[in-house]
């Protein structure tokens, strides 16, 4: 890990003057950052501590029944909310199925949207990433690449952004609340994740210094909260990023889909939203056809960017089945094993 | 750059100077305290070998900064038993043979008071299992693990209807 500075600012303003200055990153839990600044895949010079930053770890609820998020807010403590639970399972739902126990009592909520990729050539310093180096190639191309990006990659970069949370709130169209050097701004949850292009290193849509303080989730989203399911594709039953997940909601009039939110996770540089799909499915009756037609919409422009065609049709299937299982009904309890597709049936015992 | 820092540690004020801030929590209890029974397995947060609590919560050592948990409450796998008492939760790792190498364990235990505080997972094995996905045991003793949890809180719940009685 590199030397580099640490200061612990009392106030936001302080803050951002001191992360708008070149070298500097924002540090909450560290979760990720620690991490990487330990393989040398980041190399700040400047820690800027946010964690004792005020007012930024609350929830608060607009009377017509949106929620404010604090960008300091706990992934345990959101996932635990009860009236989160309540209005936006999904979201609950995919925040259990993410890292660990140990993990989600510390991760954050503006962390975890800024999350680097997963993909191994990016931690690794001894490969090309342009990502990390700009203009020094992409050994994931030639490499290791069944679990990298189906939609919205370029030459320059496979990757993919592993978040799970990040996939149910932009299918309810989260507002992420920013402020920066040149005050404060909003912007669509959709809108802060960049796809690659020519230039994969720049991640996001925040300028330099500007801080996440908080997302917001406006009460429309809870209109799907009856039938809403995040589920993932692990290549182990729990703790592990993505292969591929799906965000479903459906807002029914009768067997008629009134509304629909789809939303994929594991496929692109950003959270997916699925917005043809969605065309399919809104006025169409909600049965296995209409699933099937939308997974076909949702995936028409994907393609394999190495070994991993597989992911396509994996995709598909598993918009089928969120769909499917969002028609049943969000699950009185989370269910023992978050987002899993292999969740054992009600009444089965495994062994102790 | 010299940092004074405030901590309380299985119950002990503690002011520690440290003079480099990349310091994490694991390093500062193993290598400048002498509190070895947190483990390095991994060091990124993979295992949960370094698993103990921060202010009541269990986080992973390994990835915090120390330097950011000026006033925090730590509690590590030295500070679990009253004495020659073992807390219930070591007495059922022992009672169900739930280690092997015992390298994983401190973290195993500390994590499973964590799961026990946290209350999400009732009486139910898969959820104990998911909820301990955290740590990982390469001998295998998910089986006792998932029993020791499961008898410590059952162990917790009686003593605790004895104090209301």
């Amino acid at each position: 890990m590199n030397r580099f500075d640490y200061i612990r600012p009392a106030t936001a303003a302080e803050a951002i003057a001191a992360a708008a200055q070149p070298g500097s990153a924002y540090l909450a839990a560290g979760t990720n950052l620690v991490d990487l600044m330990k393989t040398g895949a980041a190399r700040p010079e400047r820690l800027v501590d946010i964690t004792r930053l005020p007012g930024l770890d609350r929830i608060d609820w607009s009377p017509g029944g949106g929620a404010r998020i604090g960008a300091l807010v706990r992934n345990s403590d959101l996932a635990y909310d009860p009236a989160v639970r309540r209005a936006f399972p999904a979201v609950a739902e995919a925040l259990l199925s993410g890292a660990s126990p140990q993990l989600r009592n510390a991760a954050t909520l503006g962390g975890n949207l800024l999350q680097r990729t997963r993909c191994a050539y990016f931690f690794d310093t001894a490969s090309a990433c342009n990502r990390r180096a700009p203009g020094a190639g992409c050994d994931a191309r030639e490499g290791e690449n069944r679990l990298h990006a189906i939609l919205g990659w370029s030459e320059a970069c496979i990757a993919t952004h592993p978040s799970d949370v990040c996939v149910s709130l932009v299918a309810l169209d989260a507002v992420v609340e920013i402020e920066g050097p040149d005050g404060a701004r909003e912007i669509p949850l959709e809108a802060l994740h960049r796809l690659p292009g020519d230039a994969p290193d720049q991640e996001t849509a925040l300028a330099a210094g500007e801080l996440i303080v908080a997302v917001r989730l406006p009460p429309q989203a809870a209109a799907v909260a009856s039938h809403a399911r995040y589920l993932k594709i692990r290549e182990r039953t729990s703790y592990a990023f993505a292969v591929v997940s799906a965000a479903a909601g459906l807002d029914l009039d009768g067997t008629t889909i009134r509304q629909a939110r789809l939303a994929l996770g594991g496929v692109a540089a950003k959270p997916w939203r699925a917005r043809a799909a969605e065309s399919v499915l809104e006025g169409a009756p909600a049965d296995a056809a209409t699933f099937a037609r939308a997974a076909e919409a949702a995936l028409a422009e994907a393609r394999p960017s190495g070994d991993n065609a597989f992911k396509i049709e994996l995709a598909r299937r598993l918009i089928v089945r969120a769909l499917s299982d969002a028609l049943a009904g969000t699950p009185g309890q989370p269910p023992a094993l978050p987002a899993s597709p292999f969740a054992a049936p009600a009444g089965a015992r495994h062994v102790a | 750059m010299s940092l004074a820092l405030s901590l309380n540690i299985n119950g002990q004020p503690r002011t520690v100077d440290i003079d480099d801030p990349r310091v994490t929590l694991l390093d500062l209890l193993r290598e400048r305290l002498h509190l070895t029974g947190a483990k390095k397995g991994c060091d990124r947060g993979q295992c949960g070998a370094c698993t103990v609590l921060v202010d009541g919560r269990r986080i992973n050592a390994c990835l915090t900064l120390a330097v950011s948990l000026d006033g925090a409450d730590v509690i590590t796998i030295e500070g679990l038993a009253d004495g020659e008492r073992l807390h219930p939760v070591q007495a059922a790792f022992i009672e169900h043979d739930a280690f092997q190498c015992g390298f994983c364990t401190p973290g195993q235990i500390m994590s499973a008071v964590g799961l026990l505080a946290e209350g999400h997972a009732g009486d139910d094995p898969e959820r104990v299992r998911e909820l301990m996905s955290g740590n990982l045991c390469r001998c295998g003793a998910y089986r006792g693990v998932t029993e020791a949890v499961l008898e410590a809180q059952s162990t917790l719940a009686a003593a605790a209807r004895e104090d209301a009685a």
